[in-house]
C-alpha cells in the first residue's frame, strides 16, 4: 500500500512521518512518534484513555484517521507543560488521590485541560459532564472530580 | 503522632502516571519483538477436523504459527483441564485454535484470516441446568460428568431453625456475567534468552504462582522462568490464574526465536478474559418475632464455563456471607459448579461476595419488612460482634459492624445535595412503599446493606505468606523489596509508609521494588484484600530488623545501649524515656549506615521479614475453619429515585462506612471504597456481559455500561477505626468491601421507593418496569 506523508505539529514541534494511510492518530503517536502517554483502552472511542487535543479540541485519538489530521496541531499529555513539570490538573490529581492504576489518567488529564480551557472555573456539574467520556475503573471518580475542581479554582 | 502512618499522602507512583511516563504492558518494546494474535473457535462446541496454516505461513512477515500440535503435554489451569491451543475439540467460542506471530499486528491479523479450520459442530449446552441433565453433551469427556465440584456446608439443624421461625421468606436469584473491565486490556510479552530461560512481562496478580503454572504448562522448570510485572492498568481479580494467552506467547516466542507480545483488543478482553460466573440461587431464611434470625438455606448453581478457573472457588466466600456476618444458628449452604460451553469464569473483586451479599442482604430486608422492624435495628440485633467465634469457625477479632451500621443510619435523614425532583418526597421515606405523593412518577427510597470480608489475608493456598527485605544505603535511602504487587490500589505507598514510620524517614526516602520474581521474595499474590495486612506486616518486620541493625551500630557510635535509641526525622536519636535526651544526642541515619558498611568486619544493612498469618485452610469436608486472621466489616446506605414511568433508577446518594482497623493512608482507603462503589453501582444497575449461545453480544464499552462521572451519586465515605491487634499499625484489608454491599443497598432502596423486589441484577429500567407491572397486576 502506498505510504502517506503526514505533517503534524505535535506538542509545538513540526513532525513528518511516512505512514500506512490506514493508521489512526493513536497509532502514529504511540508507534511512529514514540509518545506513549495516550493509552489504548478500547480502540473504539468509548473509554477516553487516548484523549488528546486536536487544534485545541479534545478527541479520542483512536477514532481519528491520522491522514485526516494533516497540518493540524496535536497536544498530548507529554506536551502540556514545557519541561515535563506537573500541570495544575496533574498536581491536583496527584495530591488529591485521583490516580490509582493510572491507565486512564493521561486521557483524563487532557479532557480536564480542555474543560478548563473552555471554562476556567467550572462547577461540579460541568466537570462531571466534561469528563463523562473518560472511563475510570479504579477511583469512583470522586477524587478526580474534586481534583479538577480544585485545579480550576486555583487558576 | 506519626508523620507518615495515618497521613493522607499522595501515591508514590502518581506523578509518573499523571505525566504519561509509566510503562504499561502495551508500552513494552523489545528488540526484534513480534506481535502475536490468536484465532478463536467459530463454534461453542465442535470437533476440529482440520487446521491448515499453509497459506498463512506463506504470508511475508509471518514468523511462527502455533496449532495444538505445538502444545506441551501437560494440562494447566486451576482445574488442570486447559491447553494453550485446542486440538481435537473446541469447548467454547473463546477456545484458541491457532496463533500467529508476525512482524506487525496487521500482518498477524491478516494471517489469522488465511488459516483454514474445518469443524464438525457438536451439541452444546449454555446453562448450568441444561448441562446437568441426563444425556447432556459432556464438556470434558474424560471427566465423565459436567459437574466439576460440589460444596456442602451446614451448621445447626435446619429443621429446628424452621420450626422456631415466626416468619419465613424465600426467593430465587439470577446473577449475571460481569467483566473486570480493567482499563488496560490483558497483555503479555514473552522473551527467551540464549540459555532458553523465559522472561515474561505480565499483568498478572500472582507472579510466583504463575512461574510455577507456566513451568508446568511449558514443560520447563520454575527456576527457568522470570516474571516481570509491568505497571498494571487495573486487575480486580483478572490476573489470578494462568490463561492460555500466556503460554501461547511463550510458545510463539520459542518457535520464532524472537520476543512476542500478545495484546488483547477490548472485544477480545470481553471474550477471552475470565468473567464473574453467573449463578442461580435459591434462598430461604427465617426469623423469630423478636427479631432473632433462625435459619438460612441457600443453594446455588454456578456456570463456570468450558474450563475451570478460580471462579469455581467463589462458593467459599459465598458461604462466609451466608454463615457469618450475622448470628444465624442454623445454616445450610450448597453450591454446584458446572461446566458449560460458555466463556470461562474467574473471580472479580469481592470473589463471590457481591453475589452473596446481594441475596443475603436483600433477604435481610425482606425479613425486616415481614417483622415490621427497622432494617438497621434488625441488622444490629443479629450482627457479629468483636471477639466472637462464628459457627463456621471464623475467629472475629476487631469488629466495627455495629459502628458502621450506626454511622450510615445517622446519615439517612440528611437531605441529598442533588436537586429534589418536583413532586418527590424529601427527607426519610417510609419503610414501605406508597407513602409518597401519588401524583409523582418519581419515587424516592433508601436502603441499607452490610458486608463482611476477609481483612487479614485468606488462606486458600498452603501459604498465605509474603516476604520483604528492607535495605538502607550509604545515603540513608531505603529500598523496600516486597513480594507484593502494586496493581493500582496503592499498596506500594502504604507499605512505604509503614517502613518510613519504623525507620523514622520520610516517604520520599523510600523506593519500593515489587515487580520482578528474580529480585523480590515470595508472595502468594494480590487478592483477598490481603496486601496491607499481610505484606504490611512483612514490611514492618523487615523494617524493624533493619532498624535493629542500625541501632546496634549507632549505639556503639554514641556509646549507649540500643534500647535507648529511636529513629526520627532521618536521625538516630538517644532517648530519655519517651523524650529525646538532653543535651540532644543524635546522628544521621546515613552516617550510621556508612559506619556499619565501612568499618572493619562491616555488614550490610538488610532487614528481612516474612509474615504468614495464624490461619488455616478450611476443612475439606466441612468447609469450616478460620481462613483469615481478621475480618473487615462495612455498611452502606443508598438513596435512590425510581421513575415509575420509565423504570429508570438513579442513585442520588451512597454513604459507605467501613471498619478498616486503622487507615494507614485515609486517602487511599477512601480511594478503595469509592472505586469499589463504581463497580458495585455497575453491578446494581448497568453491567452485564450478555452471553447467548456461548457468544458475547456486548463486547465493548458502548454496550457494556460502566458508571461514568455523570452517573455517579454523591458519595460519602466514613472510615471506622477499630485498631486491629494483629494488623500493621492496627490496619485490616479494605480492597474489596467498597462494592460488595452496593447492589443490595440499591435494591433495598428501590423496594423502599416503589415496593418491588428485584432478584436479578443489573436492575435495568426494563426489569424495574416489569416488576412494577407485576405488582400492579396483583
Amino acid at each position: 500500500m502506498p505510504k502517506y506523508h503526514l505533517t503534524l505539529t505535535v506538542n509545538g514541534e513540526p513532525r513528518e512521518v511516512l505512514i500506512d494511510p490506514r493508521r489512526t492518530l493513536l497509532d502514529v503517536l504511540r508507534n511512529s512518534l514514540d509518545l506513549r502517554g495516550a493509552h489504548r483502552g478500547c480502540d473504539s472511542g468509548d473509554c477516553g484513555a487516548c484523549t488528546v487535543l486536536l487544534n485545541g479540541r479534545p478527541i479520542t485519538a483512536c477514532m481519528a484517521l491520522a491522514a485526516d489530521c494533516e497540518g493540524m496541531a496535536v497536544l498530548t499529555v507529554e506536551g502540556i507543560t514545557p519541561n515535563g513539570s506537573l500541570h495544575p490538573v496533574q498536581r491536583a490529581l496527584v495530591d488529591k488521590g485521583g490516580i490509582q492504576c493510572g491507565f486512564c489518567t493521561p486521557g483524563m488529564v487532557m479532557a480536564a485541560v480542555a474543560l478548563l480551557n473552555d471554562r476556567p472555573c467550572p462547577t461540579a456539574e460541568d466537570v462531571r459532564e466534561g469528563l463523562a467520556g473518560n472511563l475510570c475503573r479504579c477511583t469512583g471518580y470522586k477524587k478526580i472530580v474534586d481534583a479538577v475542581l480544585s485545579a480550576g479554582a486555583e487558576r | 503522632m506519626s508523620t507518615v502512618v495515618g497521613q493522607r499522602l499522595a501515591k508514590l507512583d502518581a506523578p509518573d502516571k499523571a505525566t504519561g511516563r509509566t510503562v504499561y504492558g502495551h508500552d513494552v518494546r523489545l528488540p526484534g519483538m513480534l506481535h502475536g494474535r490468536i484465532l478463536y473457535s467459530r463454534h461453542p462446541h465442535a470437533r476440529v477436523l482440520r487446521v491448515d496454516v499453509s497459506r498463512a505461513l506463506k504470508l511475508p512477515g509471518v514468523k511462527a504459527i502455533l496449532t495444538a500440535a505445538d502444545n506441551p503435554s501437560a494440562k494447566f489451569g486451576y482445574g488442570k483441564d486447559n491447553t494453550p491451543l485446542k486440538g481435537e475439540v473446541v469447548r467454547s467460542r473463546r477456545d484458541e485454535v491457532a496463533a500467529v506471530a508476525a512482524i506487525d499486528a496487521d500482518i498477524a491479523e491478516e494471517a489469522l484470516g488465511l488459516i483454514e479450520v474445518d469443524y464438525e459442530p457438536l451439541p452444546a449446552v449454555f446453562s448450568a441446568q441444561a448441562s446437568l441433565q441426563a444425556g447432556a453433551p459432556l464438556i470434558h469427556e474424560e471427566q465423565g460428568s459436567n459437574l466439576f465440584k460440589q460444596y456442602r456446608y451446614s451448621h445447626g439443624d435446619l429443621e429446628i431453625g424452621q420450626r422456631e421461625s415466626d416468619v419465613t421468606v424465600e426467593a430465587d436469584f439470577e446473577l449475571p456475567y460481569v467483566a473486570h473491565a480493567a482499563m488496560e486490556p490483558s497483555v503479555v510479552v514473552a522473551a527467551f534468552d540464549q540459555r532458553g530461560h523465559l522472561t515474561l512481562y505480565s499483568t498478572t496478580q500472582i507472579p510466583f504462582l504463575l512461574q510455577r503454572d507456566l513451568a508446568e504448562a511449558l514443560g520447563m522448570e520454575g527456576s527457568e522462568i522470570r516474571v516481570i510485572q509491568t505497571a498494571i492498568g487495573g486487575a480486580f481479580g483478572r490476573g489470578l490464574d494462568i490463561y492460555p494467552f500466556e503460554p501461547i506467547a511463550a510458545l510463539l516466542a520459542r518457535k520464532a526465536g524472537r520476543p512476542v507480545r500478545v495484546s488483547f483488543s477490548r472485544s477480545e478482553e470481553f471474550l477471552a478474559a475470565p468473567l464473574r460466573q453467573p449463578a442461580q440461587v435459591h434462598v430461604r431464611a427465617g426469623a423469630r418475632r423478636d427479631g432473632a434470625l433462625t435459619f438460612r438455606d441457600v443453594s446455588a448453581l454456578l456456570d463456570i464455563g468450558a474450563y475451570v478457573s478460580w471462579g469455581s472457588v467463589t462458593p467459599l466466600v459465598m458461604m462466609e456471607t451466608t454463615a457469618s456476618l450475622y448470628r444465624v444458628p442454623h445454616v445450610r449452604f450448597s453450591a454446584d459448579c458446572v461446566y458449560t460451553n460458555n466463556p470461562i469464569t474467574g473471580a472479580v473483586r469481592g470473589y463471590g461476595n457481591p453475589q452473596s451479599t446481594f441475596f443475603i442482604e436483600t433477604m435481610m430486608d425482606r425479613l425486616a419488612v415481614a417483622l415490621r422492624l427497622d432494617p438497621v435495628e434488625f441488622r444490629l440485633r443479629n450482627a457479629n460482634r468483636p471477639n466472637e467465634d462464628t459457627p463456621q469457625g471464623l475467629k472475629i477479632t476487631s469488629c466495627g459492624l455495629k459502628e458502621c451500621l450506626e454511622a450510615v443510619a445517622a446519615r439517612a435523614d440528611v437531605e441529598s445535595e442533588g436537586t429534589r425532583a418536583p413532586g418527590s418526597q424529601g427527607g426519610r421515606p417510609g419503610l414501605v412503599a406508597g407513602l409518597q405523593a401519588p401524583s409523582s412518577h418519581l419515587k424516592r427510597g433508601i436502603g441499607f446493606a452490610s458486608t463482611l470480608n476477609v481483612g487479614g489475608g485468606a488462606r486458600i493456598y498452603r501459604s498465605d505468606g509474603c516476604g520483604a527485605t528492607v535495605k538502607v544505603d550509604d545515603f540513608g535511602h531505603v529500598s523496600l523489596i516486597t513480594g507484593s504487587t502494586e496493581i493500582g490500589q496503592g499498596s506500594e505507598t502504604v507499605l512505604a509508609q509503614i517502613v518510613a514510620d519504623v525507620l523514622g524517614v520520610s516517604l520520599q526516602d523510600i523506593n519500593v521494588l515489587n515487580s520482578d520474581t528474580d529480585i523480590k521474595p515470595w508472595d502468594v499474590g494480590v487478592h483477598a484484600s490481603r496486601t496491607t495486612f499481610i505484606a504490611g506486616n512483612a514490611a514492618q518486620l523487615a523494617a524493624l530488623d533493619a532498624r535493629t541493625q542500625i541501632f546496634e551500630t549507632a549505639a556503639e557510635m554514641m556509646r549507649v545501649t540500643p534500647d535507648k535509641l529511636a529513629a526520627r526525622n532521618g536521625h538516630i536519636v538517644v532517648m530519655d524515656g519517651e523524650l529525646p535526651a538532653t543535651p540532644a544526642r543524635s546522628i544521621e541515619l546515613s552516617k550510621a549506615a556508612r559506619a556499619r558498611h565501612f568499618r572493619e568486619g562491616g555488614q550490610v544493612i538488610s532487614g528481612e521479614g516474612w509474615y504468614d498469618p495464624p490461619t488455616r485452610l478450611v476443612d475439606k469436608e466441612t468447609y469450616k475453619g478460620n481462613i483469615s486472621a481478621t475480618y473487615g466489616f462495612g455498611a452502606q446506605m443508598a438513596e435512590v429515585e425510581v421513575d415509575t414511568e420509565t423504570g429508570r433508577v438513579r442513585v442520588l446518594r451512597l454513604v459507605c462506612a467501613n471498619d478498616v482497623g486503622r487507615a494507614i493512608n485515609p486517602m487511599a482507603v477512601e480511594g478503595q471504597i469509592e472505586g469499589g462503589t463504581q463497580m458495585g453501582l455497575g453491578y446494581a444497575l448497568t453491567e452485564e456481559v450478555i452471553v447467548k449461545d456461548g457468544r458475547v453480544l456486548n463486547p465493548d464499552f458502548l454496550d457494556y455500561r460502566l458508571f461514568t462521572t455523570a452517573d455517579m451519586p454523591e458519595l460519602e465515605t466514613i472510615i471506622i477505626e477499630t485498631d486491629e491487634l494483629l494488623g500493621p499499625f492496627g490496619a485490616k484489608g479494605v480492597g474489596e468491601m467498597g462494592g460488595t454491599p452496593t447492589a443490595a443497598a440499591v435494591a433495598n432502596a428501590i423496594y423502599d421507593a416503589v415496593g418491588v423486589r428485584l432478584t436479578t441484577v443489573p436492575m435495568t429500567p426494563e426489569r424495574v418496569l416489569q416488576a412494577l407491572d407485576q405488582k400492579a397486576a396483583h
